[in-house]
């Protein structure tokens, strides 16, 4: 008895998973191949460049933030707009050429469903964006940098996220 | 070669390094680009609190804390190797309009950064020193920057289902109208707040 109705709860919190998940712009590419946790720093490697990147960009001012927003300057477009080619011509080209992974896995890319939260939450983040003068990768290279403000943006956008997740069932979606 | 690092770079080179972002996360394992996921992860691993959301299996998401991890070290090699020390090359309208708000661009008020090293960064390279200050973590200016600021970011990307990365970068190169509808709204909001209500704000506080 005890044991079935364990079972139904893990069943129930997988199907909680998948639905959650489908919902959400995040990894849906469940790989069949199992790696040492090691290999996960590779991904280590990649951060530290983008980090670099996210500085020397100066996409982590707060100054470039307010000018592109006020529309003053080209910059912040020039970097997102230059970033969005580079990255619709490499997606095209994995989906034309059928590139594999390292592993030899099929690369797949999942298509995002349109909810009611991308407007809302969008609009919330926009204005997050607008006062604090950052987007979420640009704050952890922010505290990086030595920024001690950042850490407490951080850990009350970490916040931001649970009441998100508490609330989730009440939102409109 | 450093020196040229520490130059400020152009818009193209940072662009395109980060777009080349995207294929590399497929290629070495076949991840999404996303950032504001590694919010939800830190969420499900500290404190899942028996809610769905958060109640799912992490580790197979810890790829992207190493991934935030590693943005965190590359801002500290920034500051600590390849910082020009320069103040941003920003239009003289911005300025002026920020000035006129009291936030002050030409602030040249050295704060040390590290403490125990000699190395000095001006704050007001990158973020205005009147409100990014360890001195207003607990006012209201703090307050509002901070911890309003932090919260909108966080409640509004998992709200969205992504954030710049996710969306507007990865959502756009795989042609998805739904990242196109979140990134045009994630402009609306910072328009909103950069030209309404931020002047309101710091007319309010300064």
């Amino acid at each position: 008895m005890e044991t079935n109705s364990k079972k139904s709860a893990s069943v129930e919190n997988n199907n909680t998973d998948f639905e959650v998940r489908s919902l959400d712009a995040q990894c849906l590419n469940e790989s069949e191949l199992v790696h040492p946790w090691w290999h996960n720093f590779k991904y280590l490697v990649v951060g530290i460049i983008f980090g670099i990147v996210f500085i020397k960009g100066e996409i982590v001012s707060w100054f470039r933030i307010q000018e592109m927003f006020r529309f003053e300057s080209f910059h912040m477009y020039g970097v997102i707009g230059t970033a969005v080619i580079v990255g619709l011509i490499s997606v095209q080209l994995i989906k034309r050429l059928g590139l594999k992974t390292i592993y030899g896995e099929p690369i797949i890319l999942h298509d995002k469903k349109f909810n009611k939260g991308q407007i809302i939450g969008g609009l919330i983040f926009g204005l997050g964006w607008g006062i604090t003068g950052a987007c979420p990768g640009p704050l952890f290279a922010q505290i990086g940098y030595g920024f001690v403000t950042a850490i407490i943006t951080l850990i009350s956008a970490i916040g931001g996220t649970w009441v998100y997740g508490l609330l989730r069932d009440k939102l409109p979606h | 070669m450093i020196e040229i690092l520490q130059k400020p770079w152009p818009w193209y080179l940072s662009g395109l390094l980060i777009g080349l972002t995207v294929p590399t996360l497929l290629i070495i394992g076949n991840k999404n680009f996303g950032i504001s996921s590694s919010l939800r992860h830190i969420c499900a691993v500290c404190l899942p609190a028996n809610i769905p959301f958060f109640n799912y299996n992490w580790r197979k998401e810890i790829w992207n804390l190493f991934f935030v991890a590693g943005v965190t070290i590359g801002g500290f090699i920034t500051g600590q190797f390849l910082s020009s020390n320069e103040p941003i090359d920003l239009n003289p309208k911005t300025i002026a309009a920020l000035e006129a708000q009291g936030i002050d661009y030409t602030d040249k008020t050295e704060y040390t950064v590290h403490s125990g090293s000699d190395h000095k960064l001006k704050y007001d390279v990158l973020m205005p020193s009147a409100i990014f200050n360890t001195d207003t973590i607990f006012t209201l200016t703090g307050f509002i920057f901070f911890v309003v600021g932090g919260f909108m970011i966080g409640f509004g990307t998992r709200y969205a289902g992504g954030c710049t990365s996710g969306h507007a970068i990865m959502g756009l190169s795989n042609l998805q109208w739904p990242s196109l509808v979140a990134t045009c709204c994630f402009m609306a909001g910072g328009i909103l707040m950069v030209n309404f209500i931020l002047p309101a704000i710091l007319k309010a506080i300064l």
